[in-house]
This record gives structure tokens, C-alpha cells and sequence, in this order.
């Protein structure tokens, strides 16, 4: 059963408490117990306690699948990219390096093969939430419809356009951005500066306080 | 004699701390549940609901309980693994008595000749030193009943003034203050009430660690347009993005509240007719404050003045507002000063007692609010009842069928106990899911006070650090093993429910209290069969007091998804939001919703007292202590939970650049931070999200890794609560690296490699 066109996965990143509850909730699944496919990331953690989970995208056109030379990567019809197949992988890590996300993860599990987020297809396949966005607790991972996000989140507009350099990515999981921003894709080499926006926040906080 | 080990490697590598993981799946034998039991988290006090899926007697993994209306499904990662503790290899499945000669320190016993041996002891002690020479310590992680009976039993059985409970060390500075305002101790909202609020103040809550699901409601806030206000020493994740950012320097929350509440009245940012028409004593208090000016507040609270200014006008100027805290400001030898300078912002500003108006303080532990309600505190009775109020002591001791001179008076806080024990006082103790040796300040001075009694009877699951110390150990019950209710952060009364039974020897903590009765001989008034009984005896006991449960059921918790109190008759549907106009209740009787015999709210002066012990030139820094999301109060539990443990394996010493800088302090470097009590060697954190005068070290370790060598015992002189969240002291790049190879944690059962399984 393919998962139903109205429920979709939205992202947040400025919501992420770095808590870790996907990542562990992740590695509950039956396929892979004991091994999480996604993982949280510090952006800055000398200057910021922001965290940024980071999940299997689901490109329209996955870079890790045309970089696999084994053809280990398929794409179900639904648009989920599935991990390699198990027969075919070889464990060369092209996957790895070419996704710009930075999703799937060759070495982390210890074996050589291609692990990534299929987006609990055995969850989503039957309506239900993935694991991730069931348990996070800041929501920062949401399933569900766009009728719903536009409730829960009026000051943000969901994305599925990400522009690196000179490539355009189309993706299944939406990006939510504030609804003040004009574009519609995000070009991420762009946003890559010195400063974070804690940086900003930081500047003269001690400072002027009274120490 | 209850002296620990000498060495602990042996101890360790029998009783654990071992790292459970998830079973290595292999093709055929994926798990499958049989049943599938709706209950809730065994962790905070949010008490999240979860589904176990069960398996035979074995918990074996979780679904999200997406119908429980406080979480939908939503868990941290404590809640995540937390079905990792049953089937422990740690798990206590004998008694176990004391044994020289085993190199572990311990030889398994038969349960009902360790009943024997604890009671005789009790017996002995009582007749050579009286009643009062045993002590019993209790928690509030406990089910309601099980507090309620540990109450009971002291009193009734044991007749020893002396029990106390490891509430004491969480919600007390809360409670003692709520009861002065407001004549009752309760959440005084629901969490929903936070969503619909123009502002939202947080003073002292690491909300996305220590109580991550209230995040959303938070931050559902400000998606709605809500300002965020976050006062902390730290930069949390809650305060990356709040509206304005206050970073207080600790153990000066009431002068903030002070300053705050001088802008108010400067700039008349007050609800006069609430003011006028529900409280007393304001003038009082605007007298007392006007010496709080903002250039005063700024200096001694070491804040900006403009952003301070911030605050109070984004606070003085809201329509409605939620005011949160936490642990932060409670953790204070001035805790409850501080915790009434929150109330009184609060009232100051009318927004109490009505939609989206609404104050918190965050329970801790999963029975935080029920634990401190039923009698298990050293002056209290069940019903939130005074153990010195003639008139409770006299309904209580109908209920019990005991003479009311029979009933002792008040004991003394868990702190003067161990005190106690020092003086000579308390031969005896008996504890039930408490961890005095890691959690109690100035643990050296603990552990010696262990040493010294008599004897110790510790029930427990897994071989806590405290439970080493026993003579004798009690196998009893996780939360899944046995039934009853809590009531979570929001006063909402909940139903825990069995899902395995305790296995081997091990026994509900209830049913061994009573076996304990019967052995003493003294068995009236404790011949229950079942929670359910304890229960229905509770809802009596606590009828016609402030918190009371007379209403409530089982039944009407499964059907409503938890009752909130007051619930005072069957037909009541439970009381979401305290204080709405019009309200009831016992002691004010209709003349208004506050629980005096006015029915008016007490606004108190909150003095500002410098903390007890402040920073000097031998000791510059101020430590503060705190936790970590995925680590909980001692860590019995988490610290035996392989995944948790890996998400932060060690406590680290977080410092500001500047800081570190001046000490010669660096990032990944052994550190050492020294107080008046003792040293501990850690690693360095460099992070520019803490103050640069302030250090922080969370408290889950035992041990030379506790940050509990290091704190003062100092207390509140009203709630009695530790000053855990300042003291001074100085910090240097360790000499060497730490010796703690005895006392980490053995590691039989690392972590299992990953097999696929294409399905």
C-alpha cells in the first residue's frame, strides 16, 4: 500500500532541541533495531546549543541513486528512497558522499552496506506516523497534511526546492521556512556564512550584562 | 554496620551498572508482541503516555500511545529505550543479605528470612532506643498509594516521626510557597492553558532537556504570536530563540522578581480590581520592593538593564500570560523567596485563574505533584493535611483506627535525618526508591552517615549506589510491574498500569511493606490486597483536604484520560483550572477561589538573600548543577541503559571561552572544579552559552564523578530544600587524569553489531 498522497513529512530545524528522541525512537525499528538511519548534528556547539536532525530527504531525482554504480538504490513509486539492496550494494560509499544532504551513512553501522531512512515505509505505508515524527517532542519532525501544518505553523510555509551550487533538488520531506521569505527554494550553498544567527544573538549578551 | 565495599570492581561487575541494548534481531525471531498495555513513562514528571508491547513476562519494545491527550504520542529519549530496564541483567530478582566474605559484598537470601531479619532489627533497635531511633525514606517517583502506605506505615507501624522523601530535593521551595499565596500546592493550570498565552516566562527551567514535550506547548505559543521570556545562566535550547534572554547569575531569582515587579508598579502595569478584590497585602509589598530599582536589580542579578526593562514591559503589558519554573529557582537556600517573587508577578498582573492565564512550577519526578500530597512528607498527612493541625491529626486517625496521641508529630527533613544519623539519633533506616548517596549535597558527608547506622534495609530494583551500603536489600518493583496512580505536572491524577509481573523473588513494594508488617507483629490497618484497596482508602483519607482524591476512580481516570484535582464527589468531573472565579473549595467555602478562609491570595514579601555560600577570591566561580535530557535524577535507571548512556556517556564541566581562558581551562582537558567539601576531575566543555562566572556540572554520576562531592548542604530554612544550584568554587587544569577505574561502569554486554534483515 502506497503511503497516502495527503499525509507528508515537514521539517523544522529551528524547532530541533537536540534531544535525540528520533534518533533513538529511529533505531527501535524491527529492520534494523538497534542502529538509528538518521542522526542529529551540533551546527556550532562552542557557540550554540543548536541541533539539526538530519533524515532521508527523498529526492525526486536521489543523487545517491545516480552515483551508485551497483544500481543498489531504488525509488519506491510513492517517492520513497529506499535503502540499497542488500544483494547489490558494495559498500563503495559513492551514496555517501554524493548526497547533499549528507544522509546516508556507509560506515556508522559497521558493515558494508548502505543503511538510509526509508521513511518507516512499514509505518507510513499504513497511514501511520514515522517514528521520528511520533515521538519528537518539540515537533520539529511532523507528519501529516498541509491543512494541518497551515494550522500548527501560520508563520511558515513549507519548501521542497534546495538549490546547491548549480544543482536544483526536488524533495518528498518539506522544509519549513518563514513565510516573510520570498524565494521559493532554498539555496543552501548561500545560507552557508561565518555567521549563525546565534552568533547574532550572542554578540554583547555577557557583555553588557553586569558581571 | 553499613559500611560500602572497599572495593567496588567486584560489586560492580555482579550488581552493575551493565549496559542493557536492544536483543540483536536475527530473521526469525523478530519479537512480536502478545500484549500491548497503555501506561505511561516511569521517568518525569510530564508522565508522557506510552504503549508497551509485552511479550510473555518481558517488555519488549514501545509504541508511541498517540490518544494520551498531554503527549500524543510525542517522547523523549529517556521515554524511547526506557522498556530496556526490564530483563535486566541488573535486575534484583533475590533478597540479599550482607556478606563479608563474598567478594561482591552480598549472598541471595530467602525473601520471607530477609523480612525476618529486617524486622527483628527493627524490633531491636525500637526496644533499645525507642521508636523514633528508625528512619524510613521514601519517593516520589512512587505510586500514590505506595506514598500514601509508606506514610501510613511510619507513623502506624514503625510509630517513628521520621519519614521523609526525595521530593524533598525537587518541589518543596514550590510548594511551601504556593501554600503560603495561594493556601494550596498545586499546578494551577492545565498545559493547554500555555498555548493560547501572549507571554510565556520561564525563569529556571531547562525545559527542552528536563521536560522536552512541554517545548511544544511553548513553542505552539509562539507560533500563535506568544513573546517567550527565558531566565537562565545558560543558554538552553528553549532560550536560543527566546524574545528576550535574561542570564541571571544564580541564586538571585527574588530580586529579579523584585525589579521586575518595581516596573510594574512605576509604570502601573497592575491589575487593581484583582488585586483589590482577591488578595492581600500588596501594600506591603510594594513598600518592600521599591527598593529594587532597575540599576539595583541590573547590578545585583548581573542583567542588562535594557533587556530586564524588556521583560517587564513585554510581562506588565500582556493581556495573558503563563508563568513556568522550575528546579532553577528552587534549588535555593532562599528557594521559596524566590519561587513567591514568581507568584507575585504573577498576581500583580490578575492573570491567574482564567483561560490562558495560568503558573507552573515543572515537577520533577513522575509523582512529583501526588508524592508531596499524601503523607510520605516528615509534616504531613494525607489529603495535603498538617501532621500539627489538631483537627487533621484527628480525621486521620479515625481513618487509620489508631488514638490521635498515638500519632507522632512532625519529623524532619531527609537532610536532618542524615544529620541525625551523624548525632546518633537514627539507628536505623529503611529506604524505598531513594538514592541518598548520589543525590543528597555534600555526599561524602552521606555516605559517612550510611556508614554509621546500624543497620540498612534498602528495597530497590537494581543495586543503587545507596542500596551498597545495606545490610540487607529488599528486591521490589519497576514501574511496569505493579498498578496504581501519579499525578503529573499539571495535577492530572493518572492511572500507571501492570504490564509484567516482578520476577523471581522480587515483590510490588506495597506487598513487602505489609510482609514487614506482619513480621513486626503490628498488622492493623495494613491487610490490603491490591492498590486498588490502598486507593480506595486514600480517597477517604484525603476527603474534605485540599488535594482532595474523594471523586476519583479508576474508572473516571481510564474514561476521561486522567482526573484532575480537586475531584470531591463522584459525580465531580475533576478541576482543570485552579482558582476560577466562582470556584470552591474547602477552606474558603465560597467567599472566594483562593484557599483561605477569605478566599484571598497572599501576596509575601520575597527577600532577596545572597546565597550561602558566595563566590570569593579563594573560590571565584559559581558551580551550578543540573541535568541532562537523556539521564535521569541518579541514573539507577538510565545509567543501566546502553543507547542512553552512549548519548552522554560521562558529565562534563560546560565553561564560557572567557573563563576557560583565565584558568589556562581547555575544551576536551581533563579539569578539576574544587569547593570547600571536595574535588571533582572532569572534562571541559568550552561553550559561550553559559555565563563566563558560572560553571555547570550535571549530577547523574556517582561517585568521584558526582557533582554532589562538590555541593553545599545548605538549605531553605522554610521548604528545606539543598542549595544545589550555587555554591563557589574554583576550577583548574587537573594535575593528572582521574583514577576511576573503580567505579565505572563494566561493560559485559557491548553494544551488538547490527544484522540486516530485508523483510
Amino acid at each position: 500500500m502506497p503511503i497516502p498522497v495527503e499525509l507528508e513529512f515537514f521539517m523544522d530545524p529551528n524547532r530541533c532541541i537536540g534531544c535525540e528522541a528520533c534518533v533513538q525512537a529511529c533505531s527501535e525499528c524491527d529492520t534494523h533495531k538497534g542502529t538509528a538511519m538518521i542522526h542529529l548534528e551540533y551546527t556550532d556547539r562552542p557557540n550554540s546549543p543548536q541541533t539539526a536532525p538530519v533524515i532521508c530527504m527523498h529526492c525526486d531525482s536521489p543523487t545517491c541513486a545516480e552515483v551508485c554504480p551497483a544500481d543498489a538504490i531504488r525509488k519506491t513509486e510513492d517517492g520513497v528512497v529506499q535503502s540499497a539492496k542488500k544483494e547489490r550494494c558494495i559498500g563503495c560509499n559513492n551514496c555517501g558522499l554524493a548526497c547533499p544532504f549528507g544522509v546516508p551513512k556507509v560506515e556508522v553501522i559497521g558493515i558494508e552496506l548502505m543503511m538510509k531512512c526509508d521513511m518507516c515505509y512499514d509505518r507510513t505505508s499504513e497511514g501511520k506516523k514515522p517514528m521520528c515524527a511520533s515521538v519528537c517532542p518539540s515537533q520539529c519532525l511532523y507528519f501529516g497534511t498541509r491543512e494541518e501544518i497551515a494550522v500548527l505553523r501560520p508563520n511558515s510555509r513549507p519548501i521542497s526546492q534546495f538549490q546547491f551550487g548549480n544543482q536544483i533538488i526536488n524533495t518528498k520531506v518539506n522544509m519549513l521556512v518563514p513565510v516573510s521569505d520570498p524565494d521559493s527554494l532554498l539555496n543552501v550553498t548561500a545560507h552557508l556564512g561565518p555567521q549563525s544567527m546565534d552568533d547574532m544573538m550572542m554578540e554583547g549578551l555577557y557583555e553588557e550584562a553586569v558581571l | 554496620m553499613a559500611l560500602e565495599q572497599s572495593n567496588l570492581l567486584p560489586v560492580i561487575d555482579r550488581w552493575g551498572p551493565s549496559l542493557a541494548y536492544n536483543e540483536k534481531p536475527s530473521q526469525d525471531s523478530i519479537d512480536v508482541a502478545d500484549r500491548m498495555v497503555d501506561t505511561h513513562c516511569c521517568f518525569c514528571g510530564q508522565q508522557c503516555g506510552i504503549t508497551l508491547k509485552v511479550k510473555e513476562n518481558r517488555v519488549i519494545g514501545f509504541e508511541p500511545r498517540y490518544d494520551f491527550p498531554f503527549n500524543e504520542g510525542m517522547l523523549c529519549p529517556k521515554g524511547v529505550k526506557r522498556y530496556l530496564q526490564g530483563s535486566h541483567r541488573d535486575r534484583l530478582e533475590t533478597a540479599l543479605a550482607r556478606d563479608e566474605s563474598s567478594p561482591d559484598g552480598f549472598r541471595s537470601v530467602e525473601y520471607d528470612q530477609a523480612i525476618e531479619k529486617v524486622a527483628s532489627e527493627i524490633k531491636r533497635v525500637q526496644e533499645k532506643y525507642g521508636h523514633s531511633a528508625v528512619g524510613v525514606l521514601s519517593g516520589a517517583s512512587l505510586t500514590t498509594e505506595k506514598a500514601y502506605l509508606m506514610g501510613k506505615f511510619a507513623r502506624v507501624c514503625l510509630k517513628t516521626p521520621y519519614i521523609d522523601y526525595n521530593g524533598r530535593l525537587c518541589m518543596v521551595s514550590a510548594g511551601a510557597a504556593n501554600k503560603k499565596a495561594f493556601g494550596v500546592d498545586r499546578a494551577a493550570n492545565a498545559w493547554d492553558d500555555i498555548v493560547g498565552a501572549d507571554v510565556v516566562w520561564i525563569s529556571g527551567a531547562n525545559i527542552a532537556e528536563c521536560a522536552p514535550i512541554t517545548t511544544n506547548y511553548v513553542w505552539q505559543a509562539r507560533e500563535m504570536g506568544a513573546k517567550i521570556i527565558v531566565v537562565d545562566p545558560r543558554i538552553t535550547p528553549i532560550a536560543r530563540t527566546a524574545d528576550v534572554f535574561l542570564p541571571i547569575r544564580p541564586g538571585t531569582d527574588a530580586a529579579l522578581f523584585n525589579g521586575v515587579l518595581q516596573i510594574m508598579i512605576e509604570n502601573d502595569w497592575l491589575d487593581h480590581d484583582f488585586i483589590n478584590n482577591h488578595t492581600v497585602d500588596f501594600d506591603k509589598l510594594v513598600e518592600h520592593v521599591s527598593q529594587w530599582t532597575l540599576d539595583r536589580t541590573a547590578q545585583v542579578c548581573g542583567v542588562s538593564k535594557k533587556k530586564l526593562m524588556q521583560a517587564a514591559e513585554l510581562w506588565g503589558k500582556a493581556s495573558s500570560s503563563f508563568l513556568l519554573h522550575a528546579r532553577g529557582i528552587e534549588h535555593h537556600s532562599n528557594g521559596v523567596e524566590n519561587c513567591l517573587g514568581a507568584i507575585n508577578i504573577v498576581m500583580a498582573s490578575g492573570r491567574i485563574g482564567r483561560k490562558n492565564c495560568g503558573y507552573a512550577t515543572i515537577t520533577g519526578q513522575a509523582n512529583g505533584q501526588g508524592g508531596r500530597e499524601h503523607g510520605q512528607k516528615c509534616d504531613q498527612l494525607p489529603g495535603a493535611r498538617d501532621i500539627s493541625n489538631p483537627e487533621h491529626r484527628e480525621y486521620i486517625s479515625k481513618i487509620w483506627e489508631i488514638d490521635e496521641a498515638e500519632l507522632p508529630g512532625p519529623g524532619v527533613d531527609c537532610y536532618e535525618m542524615m544529620r541525625k544519623i551523624h548525632s546518633g539519633e537514627i539507628k536505623l533506616l529503611l529506604s524505598l526508591c531513594f538514592n541518598p548517596k548520589v543525590s543528597l549535597p555534600d555526599s561524602e558527608y552521606v555516605g559517612a552517615a550510611l556508614d554509621k547506622l546500624q543497620f540498612l534495609a534498602c528495597i530497590d530494583f537494581f543495586m543503587s549506589e545507596t542500596a551498597r551500603h545495606a545490610d540487607v536489600v529488599l528486591p521490589g518493583s519497576l514501574q511496569e510491574e505493579d498498578e496504581g496512580v501519579v499525578t503529573q505536572i499539571e495535577g492530572r491524577v493518572i492511572k500507571i498500569n501492570k504490564a509484567v509481573e516482578p520476577p523471581g523473588d522480587a515483590k510490588q513494594d506495597w506487598k513487602i511493606i505489609q510482609d514487614l508488617t506482619k513480621a513486626l507483629g503490628r498488622t492493623q490497618g495494613f491487610s490490603f490486597n491490591s492498590p486498588r484497596e490502598i486507593f480506595d482508602e486514600l480517597r477517604i483519607a484525603s476527603k474534605g483536604g485540599t488535594a482532595d482524591y474523594s471523586g476519583i476512580t479508576y474508572e473516571k481516570i481510564d474514561a476521561q484520560g486522567g482526573v484532575f484535582w480537586p475531584c470531591p464527589s463522584d459525580d465531580h468531573p475533576g478541576t482543570r483550572r485552579m482558582f476560577e472565579p466562582g470556584s470552591n473549595n474547602p477552606i474558603a467555602k465560597g467567599a472566594g477561589p483562593f484557599y483561605f478562609p477569605d478566599g484571598k491570595a497572599r501576596f509575601c514579601i520575597s527577600e532577596h538573600r545572597p546565597p550561602a555560600e558566595e563566590t570569593d577570591e579563594e573560590f571565584p566561580v559559581i558551580l551550578t548543577t543540573g541535568r541532562v535530557v537523556s539521564q535521569f535524577l541518579t541514573g539507577t535507571q538510565t545509567r543501566r541503559i546502553g543507547p542512553l548512556v552512549d548519548q552522554y556517556p560521562e558529565p562534563l564541566i560546560e565553561i564560557h571561552p572567557v573563563l576557560a581562558e583565565k584558568l589556562g581551562v581547555k575544551d576536551g582537558q581533563w579539569t578539576t572544579v574544587e569547593t570547600r567539601r571536595n574535588t571533582v576531575t572532569l572534562m571541559a566543555q568550552v561553550v559561550k552559552t553559559i555565563r563566563p562566572d558560572t560553571i555547570f556540572v550535571p549530577y547523574h554520576w556517582p561517585g568521584k564523578r558526582s557533582a554532589n562531592r562538590l555541593t553545599i548542604s545548605a538549605q531553605d530554612p522554610i521548604s528545606k530544600i539543598p542549595a544545589y544550584k550555587v555554591c563557589a568554587c574554583k576550577v583548574y587544569p587537573a594535575k593528572e587524569p582521574p583514577h576511576y577505574e573503580n567505579e565505572v561502569e563494566a561493560r559485559e554486554h557491548p553494544k551488538p553489531k547490527l544484522e540486516i534483515i530485508q523483510m
